[in-house]
């Protein structure tokens, strides 16, 4: 579904991702760890097609086409969900707006007529009830003066809404208390199949308790060092992120 | 909940000004230039008594004196005052004629703006009386209102029909004298709409105008007069729109909103006069004069879209002259390419415990200048008297400006004046969070800045509102590169 080959991308100049190869089939679960300014959240950015960084080199694939020249939105159209590390606020644009409006628009790039507003309720209900968010939450302003958790929580909503083919997950689970992540895990569980597939992006264990998945990599300075089944992720609760960068160093 | 976003959608597919058209009437225009004959033929045109005719000429006098003001934060080349003509009119426009008699071209242009001055507007409720150029040519309803002892018609009609009303009240909030504009209106106003609402009465229906500018080289200078007696309410709509070409034209109209004891006055305007093209040629220059003067216990709304003309020059007060009277003012302004607009409001407190509330949402993108000026002034007798003010600034791209102008001169102790005033910019987080989500840039700048309006879309009519909603996404198309 998605294939990453040895992708090099860069920010004013600077080299963030220094050749990742990455591939990701139909119903499986991957998971990136790796510390902190390791790359993780510019890979994410780039698979979504954020122009503010720049591809030198490599190629993104999905499902067969190479995404270089498909614009963010069209991507989105195409299947590719972003769950923020840091969602924005967007005043005066009530969740259920926002929603109604990034429904339509990939409706009308696939050229269908916008959902029916009995649909688009009927959707609002289920995905909210799913996620167990309480309706009064789609009428705020999205975002704006959420709590931390409320935002991670959100997002999810969204890509239920959504439904996606490869949903990239960035830290969802930072910020969310117990019950919260329970829910959103087994959310994410609901909405998986075999035709999609997740890449979760996180630095805890607990979350791939939950979600568990088939393969776990370590991005280090740009590159996966390490990959490996779900054991990967106990080792490096266990022993942190040292011993993997000595190696490389190596 | 308003969101019209589905019958948006099909009509953005053509985002250019939609108004520009040029409606080939066959129209009486007086030759350009300004000088008492002129001001005198006007007023015969319109079949003026007398008092009319020498009230003109006064004020021409006046104008004559004065000097174009210099102090607003805009710039531009001075119009030539006598290279405009002061009247146009469209032949066939009759005074007494009823719809059925309006000629088919007229009809076909109003059908082009998108009025139906048709059994549609009745199921919604809207009186409308339409201005072209220098006349009046529709009003429709009068009937109905007539039952309730409203007078709704153009205000030449109404110098002839109710000049106590008109003697009375005319020029008492906005004088001859007051500025240059307001001066230069009171000479040569040609048409524009007078509105009583008699003691107690609810006005049933929205009141609308809807001004249009077609002839080349005209200015319109029309003045409108709203009487609210004591303890009515009426609710009043605005809209503007003239065919893009490629010389300025001139835009003076002077509104005056007279709200007695207890009366209310909601007053909203959606101004879309061309703006110009993206070189910055062409444009209607606005400027306009509105006031209003409210009595013990009353209540005056300004709410104003303002997307259209290459320069505007307008700020739509208040003077709280009763005791517990009310003045607030919402406005959205939108520039884009080379668009100027100086606009804001003044807050006179006169009366004890008067209040006041701004809200003012500015929205610059291209190489546009935006700016809001505001006054709040409280008198010395004006005791408890308070205002809440907030004037927030949405930027997009670097090269266009933003700026408030706060002024507050508060003569007495007790008054409580808030001002809050916020800039921000269009980031593009938001937009790639938007475009994430399968959401063009473009529409997502429009969903921004809706977001960013809202307070104000909010206070209009709901008719109205989906028309300003469309106009914000038309005004701000080509602004992102
Ligand atoms: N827009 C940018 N401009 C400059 N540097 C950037 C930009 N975006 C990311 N970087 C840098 O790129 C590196 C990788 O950042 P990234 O956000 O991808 O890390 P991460 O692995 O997600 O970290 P974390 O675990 O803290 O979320 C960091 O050094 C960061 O400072
Ligand atoms: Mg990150």
């Amino acid at each position: 579904m998605l294939k990453i080959k040895d992708l090099h991308a860069s920010v004013d100049d600077k080299e963030i991702l220094r050749g990742i190869n990455l591939e990701v089939k139909a119903g499986e679960v991957h998971a990136i760890m790796g510390p902190n300014g390791s790359g993780k959240s510019t890979l994410a950015s780039v698979i979504a097609g954020n122009e503010r960084f720049e591809v030198t080199q490599g190629s993104i694939e999905l499902s067969g086409e190479d995404l270089e020249e498909v614009s963010p939105e069209e991507r989105a159209h195409k299947g590719v969900f972003l769950s923020f590390q840091y969602p924005v606020e967007i005043p005066g644009v009530s969740v259920t707006n926002f929603m109604k409006t990034a429904i339509n628009e990939s409706r009308k790039a696939k050229g269908l007529e916008d959902m029916p507003a009995k649909d688009m309720l009927k959707l609002i209900r289920e995905k909210s009830e799913l996620l167990e968010i309480d309706r009064k939450f789609l009428s705020r302003s999205l975002n704006e003066g959420f709590s931390g958790g409320e935002k991670k929580r959100n997002e999810i909503f969204q890509m239920a809404m959504l439904e996606p083919k490869i949903a990239i997950l960035d830290e969802t689970d930072s910020g969310l208390d117990i019950d919260a992540l329970r829910i959103v895990a087994s959310g994410v569980n609901k909405l998986k199949s075999k035709d999609n597939a997740v890449i979760l992006i996180t630095h805890y264990q607990r979350l791939l308790e939950y979600i568990v998945p088939d393969f776990v990599h370590v991005l280090h300075n740009g590159k996966i060092v390490k990959s490996g089944g779900k054991e990967l992720a106990l080792e490096l609760e266990e022993k942190g992120y040292d011993w993997l960068k000595q190696e490389t160093a190596v | 909940m308003a969101y019209t976003e589905e019958e948006l959608k099909k009509e953005l597919e053509t985002k250019e000004y939609e108004y520009g058209f040029y409606t080939d009437i066959e129209s009486d225009t007086f030759p350009i230039g300004l000088n008492e004959e002129i001001v005198i033929a006007i007023s015969k045109k319109k079949e003026e008594p007398e008092w009319m005719t020498l009230w003109r000429l006064e004020a021409f006098k006046i104008w004559k004196e004065m000097e174009e003001p210099k102090w607003a934060n805009v710039h531009y080349e001075k119009p030539d005052f006598q290279k405009i003509s002061y009247y146009s009119a469209p032949k066939s426009a009759d005074p007494n004629k009823t719809l059925d008699d309006v000629d088919p071209d007229l009809l076909e242009m109003y059908r082009k703006l998108g009025i139906s001055v048709d059994e549609q507007k009745k199921l919604q409720n809207v009186a409308v009386d339409i201005v072209v150029d220098s006349v009046s040519v529709a009003t429709t309803f009068k009937k109905t209102l007539a039952e309730k002892g409203i007078i709704f018609m153009p205000i030449s009609e109404a110098i002839k029909e109710h000049p106590e009303l008109v003697k009375k009240y005319m020029g008492t909030v906005v004088p001859k004298t007051d500025n240059f504009y307001a001066a230069l209106n009171s000479a040569v106003f040609t048409d524009g709409s007078f509105c009583y609402i008699p003691k107690g009465v609810r006005c049933p229906m929205e009141l609308s105008t809807y001004f249009r500018i077609n002839q080349a080289g005209t200015g319109q200078f029309e003045r409108t007069l709203l009487i609210a007696d004591e303890d009515s309410y009426v609710s009043y709509l605005e809209g503007c729109t003239a065919p893009s070409r490629d010389e300025n034209q001139l835009h003076a109209a002077v509104v005056e909103l007279i709200a007695l004891d207890g009366a209310e006055i909601k007053y909203s305007t959606v101004q879309n006069w061309f703006p110009g093209n993206k070189e910055g040629k062409g444009g209607v220059y606005n400027f306009v004069t509105k006031r209003g003067l409210c009595e013990k216990n009353a209540k005056i709304s300004w709410t104003q879209v303002e997307t259209g003309s290459a320069v505007t020059w307008k700020y739509p007060s208040c003077i709280l002259k009763g005791d517990n009277s009310i003045g607030e003012f919402y406005s959205i302004a939108v520039t884009n390419n080379y668009q100027q607009a100086d606009t804001g409001t003044k807050m006179i407190h006169l009366g004890k415990n008067t209040r006041s509330t701004i809200i003012s949402k500015g929205i610059s993108a291209g190489k546009s200048q935006n700016s809001y000026r505001g006054l709040v002034q409280v008198s010395s007798r004006a005791d408890g008297a308070r205002n809440f003010s907030q004037c927030d600034s949405l930027l997009m791209g670097n090269e266009c400006g933003a700026h408030t102008f706060p002024y507050i001169e508060a003569k007495n102790k007790t008054a409580m004046i808030e001002h809050e005033a916020t800039t921000s910019k269009i980031g593009e987080d938001q937009i790639f969070y938007c475009n994430q989500r399968g959401i063009p840039t473009e529409k997502a700048i429009a969903l921004i800045v809706n977001g960013f309006s809202k307070e104000v879309l909010n206070k209009l009519p709901m008719e109205f509102a989906v028309e300003a909603q469309k106009l914000l996404e038309i005004s701000l198309e080509g602004s992102v590169g």
